[in-house]
């Protein structure tokens, strides 16, 4: 276990809804770490044949180091992460988790925060909640789900904020209406979006008609990698090849490897994983790289990104 | 700590900081070859070089700790706007509290002591005679805002940047003794902005680089950089605020002063992701040593005599040594005979 690690024991398992499942986790032998609203760990589950890692938000209060929650949605194409999270993990298992990283931060500086969710991408929203009715701010929240199936912690948000909160049934033709949401906000209203890529494409869509500039607009896409094709990776200066199969990401055959790559969100945003690529054709699927890189294809984000060839030259 | 805390000496008028032989001895010496290059040169902030290194604690108190709060007071009395914190800084602030106190409390227990019962912590500093009661994170029950209270209390300069947007804002700080910057300036502007006067690096992508590595910085694994410059006389506080009570010095500088007039000035940089806010506590502690104890060590005197001839003169001018460089290379080769 890496210095970095924190050992945990999953103390509670409750299901938020017939796909979401929160689990509480209690640290073993240290305290916890405090930790900034809109934090995510990165959880490795020793699954039957390789370690998984993925990263979920944490929704506790931020000020309570007793416990760390976290939600996990099944998901329905699932690489193993979540189907090992729903089937697997029970109370009273340890897992090894990483300190708490931040990279989708509420902008304090902000005159009034819009938060939008979809789903189970509520969860960072529950744990920006909490500081901002301590820093008295003003905020909204519109959350986007569908009836009992994603809508978790909807009713007690319901009660909690009043007026505050607005959601959104896609089961009972309850639409979100962006445009009336993000017209005729004051200069200084930000916007955050935690939930699919189409959600987060339509703010941004609209963010563009309404002329709002793209510094207000936050996002954190709700996805760990998806599956593909099988392929090779070569490392150039050492000449080993490493085979990535179709459900586990190419960071994850290579870190199975003993190829250690700095990495950070495992999710395509944070840059930390970055790879030269001396030969083959990328299938880019990082927000990370601009256009001109991804079309230059010298470079690739393993966390998320595969290869359209059969082998991929790493420039490693 | 092994060095006990002096009487107060000043680092204005009559200069009569000194530094101890074991202040010498254990002096963050900066270059690692013989000739100047630009590196960004970060490293793990874990502890190196033994009982009484200054890379022991995440924070070294030294033998000036009493002299460097005393020219604290002096120029927070005559500038109030040198420790400055927007109020979206206030959460960042107690988390500095907290890691500053915890570590201090823990490292040296002689002289600082920590009890927490909740949220209702007592902090003793026995060596400035302070004694608090408060509330963690109510900034009502200290005696003075919080990044001010426990800037007064710690030797170096300390910026908390707001971390938004993969940048870095200068958003916060209490900073008293600057080589050459100043937080009024820089308040608000992002890392390129406020690195947009050094030359050479922009061009050798440093920056791009160096931003990239602290906004993924982990709570709990700090990291740390040496900077260097000279400062004429032992002056801690050379803002550009009063250059008009500094910037003349440099034309004081002659072949018969150089060594006791002539300070190598060094900063421990160490960069700390603060959990609470996610901002970055960035402390500068700066240590100066004349270049007459600088040679006392004769490594140290052949390889900054080395350097400094092949500093870069786009670096000489930016670090304003262009009017005494000539003059300390030349004090320096006597000490470098072989060269």
């Amino acid at each position: 276990m890496s210095a970095d690690q924190i050992l945990v024991e999953v103390t509670s398992v409750v299901d938020v809804s017939p796909s979401i499942r929160e689990f509480t986790l209690s640290p073993v032998n240290a305290e916890f770490y405090p930790f900034s609203p809109g934090s995510h760990v990165v959880v490795e589950m020793p699954a039957a044949k390789k370690t998984i890692k993925n990263a979920y938000s944490l929704l506790s209060d931020p000020l309570d180091t007793a416990v760390y929650k976290i939600a996990v949605r099944l998901q329905e194409q699932s690489r193993g992460g979540s189907v090992y999270m729903h089937q697997q993990v029970t109370p009273g298992d340890q897992l090894k988790i990483s300190p708490p990283a931040n990279l989708f931060a509420p902008q304090w500086q902000a005159k009034k925060h819009i938060l939008i969710a979809g789903g189970v991408g509520i969860t960072p929203f529950m744990s920006y909640l909490p500081e901002l009715e301590r820093r008295l701010a003003d905020y909204e929240l519109h959350y986007l789900y569908r009836s009992d199936f994603t809508g978790a912690y909807r009713k007690e948000l319901a009660e909690q904020l009043g007026e505050r909160f607005f959601d959104y049934d896609s089961s009972q033709s309850q639409r979100c209406d962006l445009a009336q949401i993000m017209s005729d906000r004051t200069v200084g209203t930000h916007f955050y979006i935690c939930g699919p890529e189409v959600l987060i494409d339509s703010v941004k869509a609209q963010a563009e008609a309404f002329g709002i500039p793209a510094s207000v607009i936050h996002y954190e896409e709700f996805a760990a990698p998806a599956p593909g094709e099988p392929f090779e990776v070569e490392l150039k200066k050492t000449g080993q090849v490493v085979s990535v199969s179709s459900d586990e990401s190419m960071l994850e055959a290579l870190e199975a490897a003993n190829v250690d790559i700095p990495n950070l969100c495992r999710g395509g945003v944070c840059g930390q994983c970055v790879c030269q690529v001396a030969d083959g054709d990328i299938e880019h699927r990082d927000n990370f790289l601009s256009e001109s890189e991804k079309q230059a294809g010298t470079a690739v984000m393993p966390c998320v990104s595969r290869a359209k060839s059969d082998r991929l030259v790493l420039d490693i | 700590m092994r060095l006990a805390p002096k009487e107060i000496q000043t680092f204005r008028d009559d200069f009569t900081y000194t530094n101890s032989a074991e202040a010498i001895r254990r002096f963050p010496f900066p270059f690692p070859e013989d000739e100047y290059r630009y590196s960004v040169n970060i490293e793990p902030h874990e502890p190196k070089d033994g009982e009484g290194s200054v890379y022991e604690n995440l924070l070294d108190i030294d033998e000036h700790y009493l002299s460097e709060m005393h020219e604290r007071s002096l120029v927070l009395k005559e500038m109030p706007h040198r420790c400055l914190a927007m109020d979206h800084m206030e959460l960042a602030s107690w988390d500095m509290i907290e890691r500053c106190m915890t570590s201090m409390a823990e490292d040296y227990p002689e002289y600082f002591s920590l009890t927490k019962e909740g949220e209702h912590w007592t902090w003793e500093n026995k060596l400035l005679g302070i004694k608090d009661d408060f509330i963690f994170a109510d900034s009502d029950s200290l005696p003075m805002p919080p990044l001010e209270y426990i800037g007064r209390q710690v030797q170096g300069d300390f910026a908390l940047l707001d971390q938004r947007d993969g940048d870095l804002f200068m958003d916060a700080g209490i900073i008293t003794c600057p080589a050459d910057w100043s937080l009024a300036f820089d308040a608000g502007m992002s890392f390129s902005q406020w690195h947009g006067p050094v030359p050479m690096a922009h061009k050798e992508g440093i920056f791009d680089r160096a931003l990239k590595y602290l906004t993924a910085i982990p709570v709990g694994k700090p990291v740390r950089r040496l900077n260097w410059t000279l400062t004429v006389n032992a002056r801690m506080d050379t803002a550009p605020e009063n250059y008009h009570e500094w910037g003349h010095e440099r034309t004081s500088v002659t072949p018969e002063n150089v060594g006791e007039k002539v300070y190598l000035r060094v900063e421990l940089q160490v960069i700390d992701r603060m959990p609470r806010s996610n901002a970055l506590m960035f402390s500068i502690r700066t240590y100066l040593m004349s270049l007459e104890d600088i040679v006392t060590n004769p490594q140290w005197a052949q390889r900054l005599h080395r350097v400094m001839k092949t500093l870069p003169p786009a670096l000489i001018d930016y670090k304003g040594l262009s009017r005494y460089h000539s003059t300390v290379v030349d004090y320096l080769a006597h000490f470098d005979q072989t060269n």
